[in-house]
């Protein structure tokens, strides 16, 4: 400002306030840049989760449906119960396919040939028996009738239904040939195909066959294993915590442990697996592939997790509370557990529940601990075999059938709304606890 | 305010530098730091923080029934000192505190003695207002509770209502002793501290700067609980208000770098002071 052609008015000095307004545009429009850099950011990130969960559904929800036929079955009383005892064992041993295959022919009576019938007998799915079983048991009186059952179609016929087999193409590339595809068609043309919703999904196992393929073991897998791991890994890591923050004396020892927790925290979770296949497996004889030891390998996993936030609530909680209980008499412990604990809680509680959804979508510690297993049963407790959605979520994506693709995208749902559930649980636990001032 | 205009102006006007004894480099506390029946006595007090002498050799009684203030400029350890009273400093690390601290006898930095019960018999307000986030009866009910002072409800919601009563609390907050004690004003909270630390019965109670953060009508609530608290208990509060020292204590100690400088009857204190730096002190010289 020494040149009086920019700044005629020399004689009186330039004012503070004069600098500040000119820099104000400038300040302003970094902000503005700053807010707007932020703003794409999210927006680059609602996109990304936009599609992923686009994709993901348009690839799945079709699996929530199944493919079934309406059949006028006969269930003569000298196949499925000769002796008249009515036994639920001889009835579920029965043969329900016979009876099947014979409504199929009088359904398709120009069927002779031996091959055609092996194709006509094969648009039925192979566990369509076991469902007119489970029918007859919960109501023996169906035996001597005729009735309509819903007959679960072969996945094969089932993609054809759902329309991701294309007619158009070469006999020769498709699944299913022209001629299953006019038995289709006439079925349809009868009102005799249906999807309906699918049950089976939700109450059945695994299975080499994708429409009998369910994710309730996976689930309940899932389910076992979380459960124990929170039991086991919440009460230690927040003792943990409590201990290293509030009662242990500061001095090396410590600062290693400190060091090494953080340092754990990093550790490829892979590692872990290993470390539970020999430690909980090969030492201690747990059973492998059951949610105990899948349990006690994602504990560990979790455990630094848990102790570093946990560490944090404790740290954020202020001196003075701390200072309030102790100076009216209570002891460390009554101090830590009436005042500090109940204030630190909502943060322990954030802490466990990212350990405990980082536990959920573990996969790769899991596979060294047998969960990998082919297992269809559905898991009744923790030493049950068992293995955990996004395991099932891995052996399905790697399955050939085309069936198991919408299965792989409707499991990942699946997985999903489990996270979701668990969230919700733990954002309520947390308003409860922060009510109590 | 009138009369502390006075002390000042008689100071500077009677006292000459050859008078104060001991001289402006002599850090030995200056006037009788014992009294006759001690509730506490403190000799040759040393406290560290790590490598940091924090108080240096410091002894000093309080009395029954009398309140003892503590003044000087910040950092002088005053508030350390006053720590060190019911080993609050415990939960520092690296604090250490050595010399000997008697609470009717008995030395409450010896190894058998528990702090816990300690605490419950001497008892401490701060600085900041701190309840206990929970509603105004739990602040006060805690310290019973735990203590098992009571042994029922009725007996624990009289011994609730005393307290209040005692702290001048009572009828501000007896409609919603179950509303959260964060919720109450700046003055009311310390009030509530207040009841909260007399409702375990204490024997002593210490108090570091208790009306700091108190407006000039919440401190003059304060300091006329502080006056009839006095009747009961042993007071020890610390206070960078001078007025204030003059108007609720006895006896006034002046702290300085970690030493007590002087010791003596507040009212000698502030109108005769003998060493130079506590002259210097009260008249504003410095601090």
């Amino acid at each position: 400002m020494t040149d009086p052609s920019v700044n005629p008015d020399t004689s009186t000095p330039r004012r503070a306030i004069d600098v500040v307004n000119a820099s104000l545009k400038r300040r302003y429009a970094k902000e503005r840049r700053f807010r707007l850099l932020g703003a794409t950011a999210v927006g680059l990130g609602l996109v990304f989760v936009l599609l992923l969960f686009a994709d993901i559904v348009g690839k799945g929800y079709t699996a929530f449906q199944q493919t079934y036929y309406r059949l006028p079955v006969t269930l003569s009383a000298d196949l499925v119960d000769p002796e008249g005892t009515r036994d639920p064992r001889t009835l579920a041993r029965a043969d329900y396919m016979t009876p099947i295959r014979q409504s199929l022919r009088q359904l398709f009576p120009e069927v002779k040939d031996r091959r055609e019938r092996r194709q006509l007998n094969s648009i039925v799915s192979v566990g369509a028996p076991q469902l007119i079983a489970e029918a007859v048991i919960a109501n023996p009186d169906l035996i001597g009738t005729t009735s309509d059952f819903w007959i679960l179609a072969d996945d094969d016929i089932d993609m054809l239904v759902k329309g991701y087999i294309d007619r158009n193409a070469p006999e020769s590339d498709r699944r299913v040939d022209d001629r299953v595809i006019g038995w289709i068609d006439r079925l349809e043309d009868e009102g005799r195909v249906a999807k309906r919703f699918n049950t089976i999904f939700f109450t059945h196992g695994t299975s080499r066959e994708p429409e009998l393929a369910g994710i309730a073991g996976a689930l309940m897998g899932s389910f076992y294993t979380l459960v124990l791991a929170l039991a086991l890994s919440f009460p230690i890591g927040v003792g943990a915590a409590i201990y290293l923050e509030e009662f242990a004396p500061r001095n090396r020892w410590t600062d290693l442990i400190e060091v090494n927790i953080n340092n754990l925290a990093a550790v490829p979770s892979i590692v872990f697996g290993l470390l539970g296949l020999a430690v909980f497996i090969g030492f201690f004889g747990v059973p492998r592939s059951t949610p105990l030891v899948a349990a006690l390998v994602l504990t560990l996993m979790t455990l630094p997790t848990i102790i570093i936030s946990s560490r944090a609530a404790l740290k954020s909680v202020p001196p003075s509370i701390r200072e309030a209980a102790l100076g009216v008499g209570a002891s460390p412990l009554q101090t830590q557990f009436h005042h500090v604990l109940p204030l630190a809680m909502p943060g322990m509680l954030t802490g466990t529940i990212l350990g405990m959804a980082q536990a959920l979508g573990e996969t790769a510690p899991l596979l060294m601990i047998g969960m990998i297993a082919f297992i269809v049963d559905v898991p009744g407790g923790f030493t049950d075999p068992a293995t955990v959605l996004p395991v099932q979520i891995f052996l399905w994506a790697d399955s050939p059938e085309r069936g198991f693709v919408e299965r792989t995208s409707a499991a990942i749902m699946v997985l999903l709304a489990f996270l979701f559930l668990m969230n919700l649980a733990a954002v309520l636990l947390r308003r409860r606890f922060e009510r109590r001032w | 305010m009138n009369t502390m205009a006075e002390a000042i102006d008689k100071t500077t006007g009677a006292m000459s530098a050859s008078e104060l004894a001991g001289g402006i480099h002599s850090r030995a506390t200056v006037g009788d730091f014992t009294v006759a029946d001690p509730r506490m006595s403190c000799r040759d007090v040393d406290v560290w923080y790590g490598s940091k002498q924090a108080i240096k050799g410091v002894s000093l009684d309080i009395a029954q029934n009398e309140v003892l203030s503590m003044i000087g400029p910040s950092g002088c350890g005053k508030s350390t000192f006053l720590r060190c009273l019911n080993r609050m400093n415990d939960t520092i690390d690296g604090c250490r505190v050595t010399g000997s601290i008697r609470l009717d006898g008995q030395d409450i930095y010896d190894r058998s003695l528990d702090p816990v019960p300690l605490r419950a018999r001497v008892g401490m307000v701060f600085q900041k207002p701190n309840p206990f986030p929970k509603s105004i009866y739990e602040n006060v009910a805690y310290g019973p509770r735990i203590h098992g002072l009571t042994n029922n409800r009725t007996e624990l919601d009289a011994l609730v209502e005393s307290s209040l009563r005692k702290a001048g609390l009572w009828e501000e907050v007896k409609d919603r002793l179950d509303q959260p004690g964060t919720g109450l004003s700046g003055g009311q909270q310390q009030r509530l501290c207040i009841a909260r630390t007399i409702a375990v019965s204490p024997e002593v109670i210490l108090m570091d700067e208790p009306c700091s953060a108190l407006d000039p009508i919440a401190t003059a609530i304060v300091e006329e609980l502080i006056d009839e608290l006095r009747a009961n208990y042993s007071i020890a509060i610390v206070t960078h208000s001078m007025q204030q020292a003059a108007r609720v204590s006895q006896r006034t100690a002046y702290f300085h770098l970690g030493d007590l400088i002087e010791v003596g009857e507040t009212n000698d204190i502030f109108t005769n002071p003998r060493h130079k730096l506590t002259e210097d002190y009260i008249t504003g010289r410095f601090g």
